[in-house]
């Protein structure tokens, strides 16, 4: 891998789109290495990234309570846990850099949990049965993400990052090929601006949101990623979608989102239904043995920690016939009295508080003493822009980190791995693979006043314009949630070619109805956050098309897309490996013509593809 | 029920701003406030009219994005909560809620309930970290910290930077905001190397960008949703005197 000189790097700038975890993490890390850093963020602070809501912990490999973890051990769960569909290399990487996270984490100040003797303390996540999470109580994301900002605030005071914040990344901007640069729109007063660099970082985050109701915070969504593969970069593995199975149910047609409670409540909490379907009685009136710990019977030595993507489609099935409690019929009990009577409230009251807190806030009920209610909902998305092992996507000199990229969790993530993967992409893997880039690369001068620069502006503005002057009869909102209903239905837990089929005739429908009838207010110089939405919700629209695309095409079960037509007898996934042993790389051809394939094959050379299997 | 909302309208910036009345029919108690103001929006939109603008993103209670007055009180009613996790079953059916931005002069309206928190992270910029850059670092377990200290620390650093302390105190202090940042590291042995600077370059940039002093009213602590205690002031105060000998 070839250097920049030390000495050099002060003359190359690079922008970094997106400042949470891996975003944030790279900008500060290229900073502090001499590079100069522009950082675009459509949040007032990189502190409101939406890093910050995750929960549960971070992984590494560092084997502190003695359980015999490894670096192999972690890459190989990962690598399992994803149902191998990630390229071994990269995961590798991963794993072998999860320990100097920890490492630089404490170092900044972040609080982890820890021991009486003042030791850093570990707990378990599902699909591994070692216990090698970090943790800060149930707020994890937020205290790394602080440790990021603190960083980066850092490298803002000794001038070595620019941060612009509550600006929209609308475009880049190619010259000769290459990224080298991205079209903003500031979100108070509506200007539409250029920005030139060597290089172009995306941390932009997943694309959940295309289901209108996630987790993802509100403003999440796959505009930049979007318009660079319109540029050029190609989607990989779109239809790879995770399903988190402790959320809490919806309640109503006006839910705006869907709330997580962390995966670490499933080390505690016993996951249960009535045995007898249709039993409708108060969940503390159910005699144990009328009780169906379903999970525990299915796979008595992974128990309620089986990974995501079995979790949720065993609690999808047992609703479906008619198991399910609550209002809706569309939840199972996540129970920890056993936990309170064998430790007391107190202990569960220090591990979980928050989350404990944040259910009764939400629903109304104390889950100390009457039995959570939980269902899946849609979380993370594992597909991507497609990377190199350098991270460079298929335009040159783009790069894509953390949840924006599709790397390393194949067709399922397992818990506490996406903290872990965007500061390791952030921290430790971009600062020396954009170095190769920069040092192989002869580039010429480029400044916002050329050609390409107000090309791409003006295309943004008449896009805007467009959808401004529209003035229909449906919000937003309104057409989004039909796209989320549409994707649920038919690209979502459970697929089927019929469904799929469906799902590509309803979403292009969707989208011609959207140019046509969507309402948005005001104008665009000035803060209008209904045309953020509509100019995010216009991606979504062409984005579903191709995961439904995606998932149609991709004939076996893996991980989190489960297509019926392919499981075993058991109900698992059942995956294809001769044919579908591949990244699955989408290149946009136009608005009007097909996609077209690319495959990377997947190459194991150390691990045994085998069924998953946690029984 | 049906609400009445009195809503806070400013254009931009430099625009006069004014009370409007609205009126939110079929609100259900299981709605969050914000989906009752998602609600009331889409009404106006169909009307031809402005929607509110209003910050919020995550909806859990952690990105600190949230933050409005609710009849005079920051983040509404409840105690330990933001606005995004405030529902509707706190109110009843004729309510009326007069919601208004945060208020404080370091605050400016960017849009009606919008406001500018820039300042928080000027302050930030000041000292608000430990200077370590990435790599280099010891193991993590070379430095034991106590658990008491790490919980305490801990305490101080779940502060999400929504402003409500601000919002809160009569003098527009941020020394809850502050304290609870210079305290996480006055906690740790990460963060004595830089202790006396940061403490002393923190208070600086506070005091520059208008927020004013504590007075020991303790609405910060009574009005913060991840209820941090003001002994954090105190600490703040202490590791300023201790900075300046």
């Amino acid at each position: 891998m070839k250097l920049v000189n030390p000495s050099n790097k002060r003359k190359y700038d690079i922008i970094v789109v997106g400042t949470g975890l891996a975003g944030g993490s790279a900008a500060a890390t290229l900073a502090e290495l001499g590079y100069n850093v522009k950082a675009f963020s459509y949040h007032e602070s990189p502190r409101r990234a939406h890093s910050i809501a995750a929960q549960g912990g971070i992984n590494a490999a560092k084997n502190y309570p003695n359980d015999g973890d490894s670096v192999y051990r972690l890459f190989y769960d990962t690598i399992k846990g994803g149902d191998y569909r990630a390229r071994e290399a990269n995961v590798y990487r991963l794993a072998e850099v999860s320990s100097n996270i920890i490492d630089q984490c404490v170092a900044q100040g972040v609080p982890f949990a820890r021991e009486y003797g003042g030791l850093l303390d570990n707990r378990s996540f599902g699909g591994a049965q070692v216990s090698r999470t970090f943790y800060a109580r149930g707020q994890t994301g937020q205290q790394l993400l602080l440790g990021v900002y603190s960083a980066l605030v850092r490298q803002m005071n000794a001038g070595k990052v620019a941060f612009y914040p509550r600006h929209d990344m609308l475009d880049i901007v190619k010259v000769e090929g290459r990224a080298r640069g991205i079209v903003t729109r500031n979100l108070e007063t509506g200007e539409i601006c250029s920005h030139s660099a060597d290089a172009v970082i995306l941390a932009t985050g997943g694309y959940g949101n295309v289901f209108f109701l996630s987790t993802n915070a509100m403003a999440s969504n796959v505009t930049a990623s979007w318009r660079a593969h319109k540029q050029g970069a190609y989607f990989a593995n779109p239809c790879f979608t995770q399903i988190h199975p402790t959320c809490i149910p919806v309640s109503s047609e006006h839910q705006s989102k869907l709330t997580l409670m962390s995966e670490s409540l499933r080390n505690d909490g016993r996951v249960w239904v009535p045995k007898k379907a249709g039993d409708y009685r108060n969940p503390n009136d159910i005699p144990e043995e009328d009780r169906d710990y379903y999970l525990e019977r299915l796979y008595p030595s992974f128990g309620n920690l089986v990974p995501r993507d079995v979790a949720s489609r065993r609690a999808k099935e047992m609703c479906d016939k008619g198991h399910g409690v609550g209002a809706t019929k569309l939840s199972v009990y996540l129970d920890f009295e056993d936990v309170i009577s064998r430790k007391g409230k107190e202990w569960v009251s220090e591990k979980y508080g928050n989350l404990f807190d944040m259910y009764r806030q939400i629903t109304g009920e104390n889950p100390y003493e009457t039995p959570m209610k939980i269902y899946p909902a849609v979380h993370y998305t594992m597909g991507g822009l497609w990377v190199d092992y350098n991270l460079m996507s298929s335009v040159p000199g783009l790069h894509v980190l953390g949840e924006a990229n599709f790397s390393d969790h194949g067709a399922n993530r397992l818990g506490a791995s996406a903290l872990m993967q965007g500061l390791a992409d952030g921290y430790f893997i971009i600062p020396y693979t954009i170095g190769d880039y920069l040092a192989r690369e002869k580039m010429c001068t480029v400044k916002t006043s050329d050609d390409h620069f107000l090309r791409a502006e003006k295309v943004v503005k008449e896009n805007l314009e467009k959808m401004l002057s529209i003035k229909g009869s449906k919000t937003v909102d309104d057409i989004h949630k039909e796209l989320g209903k549409i994707m649920w239905e038919h690209v979502g837990m459970a697929r089927n070619k019929v469904g799929l089929k469906k799902a590509l005739e309803l979403i292009p429908k969707l989208k011609e109805d959207f140019w046509k009838s969507v309402h948005v207010p005001g104008d665009m110089n000035e803060y209008n956050p209904e045309l953020e939405k509509a100019s995010r919700l216009a991606d979504f629209l062409e984005l579903g098309e191709l995961m439904a695309r995606d998932a149609l095409h991709r004939e076996e079960s893996c991980g989190g897309h489960f297509r019926e037509e392919y499981q075993t007898e058991e109900n698992e996934a059942k995956r294809n490996d001769e044919s579908f042993s591949y990244a699955a790389a989408w290149e946009h051809k136009g608005s009007d013509s097909v996609p077209k394939l690319h495959k990377e094959e997947l190459d194991f050379e150390e691990v045994d593809l085998t069924t998953r299997s946690y029984k | 029920m049906k609400i009445t909302v009195q809503a806070w309208r400013q254009n931009h910036r430099n625009a006069e701003g004014r009370f409007e009345s609205y009126s939110v029919d079929n609100v259900s108690e299981d709605m969050s406030f914000f989906e009752m103001l998602d609600m009331l929006n889409n009404q106006l939109i169909l009307e031809g009219k402005d929607p509110i603008s209003f910050d919020h993103d995550c909806r859990e209670g952690i990105c600190g994005t949230c933050g409005v007055m609710i009849n005079g009180r920051a983040h509404g009613p409840l105690s330990g909560t933001t606005s995004c996790q405030l529902h509707m079953r706190s109110f009843k059916d004729g309510d009326v809620l007069i919601v208004e931005p945060w208020r404080a002069a370091a605050f400016p309206v960017i849009r009606d309930l919008v406001v500018d928190r820039k300042g928080f992270d000027r302050i930030m910029e000041a000292g608000g970290y430990v200077s370590v850059s990435t790599g280099g670092v010891p193991d993590a377990n070379t430095l034991p910290v106590s658990k008491k200290n790490a919980d305490l620390s801990f305490d101080a650093a779940a502060c999400i930077g929504c402003g409500a302390c601000v919002a809160a105190c009569k003098n527009s202090s941020a020394m809850l905001f502050v304290g609870a940042k210079v305290s996480q590291y006055a906690l740790l042995p990460q963060g004595q190397v830089e202790r006396a600077s940061r403490a002393k370059n923190m208070v600086k940039q506070m005091d520059t960008e208008g927020f004013g002093n504590c007075t020991n009213t303790s609405a910060c602590e009574v009005e913060c949703p991840k209820e941090i205690s003001i002994v954090n002031i105190a600490r703040l105060n202490r590791e300023f005197v201790r900075a300046s000998f």
